[in-house]
């Protein structure tokens, strides 16, 4: 279903309360409440627009154990050298001076009932409306061998900062000549090309450091995000270095020994020097205790993010189950403010716009060597749908593709401001 | 000139060049287009021994990427533009002349453009007799014509509502940022109305050649359009 502006304002659960009772919202309390659950690309987004956006007629909390946020979005940058550890981290200091009232603890529970989220730290708050946007947590025995507490021997890196600083550490201290191998992970998973783009950047530290090295990336899929234009460039760049796995040679088939450092895809066990287990991803673990998820993810609806168990709780980016779009950072920022007016809508009676989201995901194959997969997407009654897209082509100048890398340092520069302003 | 330039022609190629008499009429007259271009002459020069003066020479314009003169220093948006891949045809030449910022936003050239379509028809005539291709082969370009870029008038007289210009550019927003900033991505911040509205219209009919863009612009209508500019000529 295709809205225009007037006929959206017309219709929809949210803008006919909205008209009918201008003046609500905070059920027999003051200032209405919007709890925010992750301070991610989702949730710093929606945290942010809504206090912004109301003016200081909505409280606006967001709860994030972290004190500092480290991107996982340009952590394969720092892993390639191309970006140092502290290019990545952002305070949530200016989100508090936005008006967010930020709390460095755990939501451990959701009771949907009396709307209260429970604290790790003790305590609970209470919500009008609840924005989880908790990321990803990953499935249990997803790779045989592998499991949380392994991570220090074979890290994930999946999640931003101390992981991938243990990763990029493994990679140094590889012997001359030694092997990395990766465990990618099946779909859906967040950022579709970042294990493809983690293979560019690892593979551009060991040509410049260790060049006898090699690279096997064991891979439950056939296909994957922007493979011609990866596989040209590893051809360009990293002949012979990398040898990629795929499904139809048993990729799929793989298990790891975290003591004796081995990999061993489709019956062959190779020892290896550093090895970076990605699994099988679901909903961050907040989402399954609040009670939306539906198998691993929280199915929503598209016009507003609100999930379909609960009208008063939205799930943005990786967690939600939301249609077309790509779980990236940059989903989860467009999700997010799509949300962040709907909410503000309900809570205040402000103007409900119709949702638009979009995507762009730049990727370094090599120095100086970006490219990018982008598409716009719509609200439909069933889902987020695909409207329109691009994709980097192969063969490009090298001078577009050092435009399209700079370009996206740009975008890193402006998501990380319009996240934590 | 067409019937001068005629008699001296070999038999066949009059034929095709007088099959394609359709084409040559539309084309420009570049006789008069070099009466036009002396309006260019005080930065452009062409023809033989032509150089780069306050802007480039515009000897085998049609055909060449955007800002490929390696000598000759280009404003950042005219290198952006030659970076997106922009490619100088007939369609982008008639543009450019139209509006220069229509289609590069921050272009060196000062020029209010060429408003009458004939104008422009004849400068592209007459550039035309100094680039190599085009002159031997009637089929390359620019035989592919120029279609009108006009924005009606009532799209530029549209006024914008902020409060929506606001939603929609929190979109925006995700790249290209509110302080002005334009490291690796343009800043849109504080541009006047007309240039907005102008230039997202450019993305639309993917004329300015970058696919985000014509991505984004693509499915904004007149009114969201007009919403945006509103929102980002005052933003702070």
């Amino acid at each position: 279903m295709k809205l225009n502006r007037r006929l959206f304002i017309g219709t929809g659960a949210a803008a006919t309360a909205t008209l009918a009772a201008p003046t609500v919202f905070a059920a027999g309390h003051g200032k209405p409440r919007v709890v925010v659950v992750g301070g991610g690309a989702g949730g710093a987004t929606a945290a942010r627009y809504i206090a912004k956006d109301s003016k200081g007629e909505i409280d606006v909390m967001l709860i994030e154990p972290s004190r500092m946020y480290y991107t996982c979005f340009f952590s394969n940058l720092y892993i390639g050298g191309v970006k140092e550890i502290d290019d990545l981290g952002h305070s949530y200091g200016t989100l508090a001076a936005s008006g967010v009232n930020v709390v460095h603890d755990w939501a451990v529970g959701v009771d949907r009932d009396a709307k209260t989220v429970a604290l790790a730290g003790g305590g609970s708050v209470p919500y009008d409306k609840l924005i989880l946007s908790p990321g990803i947590d990953f499935v249990d025995g997803a790779v045989e061998g592998w499991d949380l507490s392994a991570q220090n021997a074979m890290p994930h890196a999946y999640k931003g900062g101390s992981q991938t600083e243990l990763l990029k550490a493994k990679i140094a201290a590889m012997p001359e000549g030694g092997i990395f191998a990766m465990v990618a992970p099946p779909n859906p998973f967040r950022c579709p090309p970042g294990p493809y783009e983690r293979v560019s950047m690892v593979a551009h530290y060991l040509k410049a450091n260790n060049p006898t090295a090699k690279i096997i990336v064991a891979d439950p899929k056939d296909k994957f995000s922007k493979m011609a234009l990866f596989q040209e460039g590893w051809g360009a760049h990293y002949n012979g270095m990398i040898d990629w796995i795929g499904s139809d040679f048993g990729g799929g088939n793989v298990s790891v020994d975290p003591n004796a450092m081995t990999v061993t895809i489709d019956g062959e066990v190779t020892k290896v020097d550093a090895c970076n287990v990605i699994p099988a991803m679901k909903a961050g673990r907040i989402a399954e205790l609040a009670g939306v998820t539906d198998g691993n993810w929280a199915p929503v609806n598209a016009a507003d993010m609100s999930t379909k168990a609960d009208a008063d709780v939205y799930v943005l980016g990786d967690a939600s189950e939301q249609g077309d779009m790509p779980k990236s950072g940059f989903s989860a920022n467009s999700q997010a403010k799509v949300c962040a007016n709907a909410v503000r809508g309900a809570l205040t009676g402000s103007k409900v716009f119709p949702a638009k989201f979009s995507n762009t995901c730049w990727s370094l194959i090599d120095t100086d060597d970006g490219v990018k997969v982008g598409a716009t997407y719509e609200a439909t009654d069933e889902k987020i749908a695909k409207v329109d897209g691009f994709i980097s082509a192969t063969g490009e100048s090298a001078e577009l593709r050092k435009a399209t890398y700079e370009e996206s340092e740009g975008w890193y520069a402006g998501i990380t401001a319009d996240m934590f302003g | 000139m067409k019937g001068r330039l005629f008699r001296s022609l070999p038999a066949a190629l009059v034929a095709f060049l007088a099959a394609s008499a359709v084409w040559a009429e539309e084309i420009g007259d570049a006789e008069a287009g070099a009466q036009v271009f002396k309006k260019c002459t005080g930065c452009h020069q062409v023809g033989k021994d032509a150089v780069d003066k306050v802007g480039p020479h515009l000897n085998g314009i049609f055909g060449r990427a955007a800002a490929a003169h390696a000598d000759y220093r280009y404003s950042d948006s005219m290198v952006r533009a030659g970076n997106d891949g922009m490619i100088w045809t007939a369609e982008t030449l008639d543009a450019y002349l139209e509006n220069p910022r229509a289609l590069v936003s921050k272009t060196r050239m000062s020029f209010r453009g060429l408003k009458d379509p004939a104008d422009r028809a004849n400068i592209l005539a007459y550039l035309r007799t100094f680039s190599d291709n085009p002159s031997d082969f009637p089929e390359a370009e620019p035989t592919a014509l120029a279609t009108d870029h006009d924005i009606d008038p009532a799209i530029l007289a549209l006024e914008g509502d902020p409060e929506y210009g606001e939603y929609l550019a929190s979109e925006c927003l995700t790249c290209h940022r509110s302080d002005g900033t334009s490291d690796g991505i343009p800043s849109i911040t504080l541009w006047p109305t007309g240039d907005f509205v102008v230039a997202m219209h450019a993305y639309k009919r993917k004329l300015r050649p970058h696919p985000v863009m014509q991505m984004m612009a693509g499915r904004l209508n007149d009114e969201e359009i007009a919403a945006l500019a509103a929102y980002f000529k005052d933003l702070e």
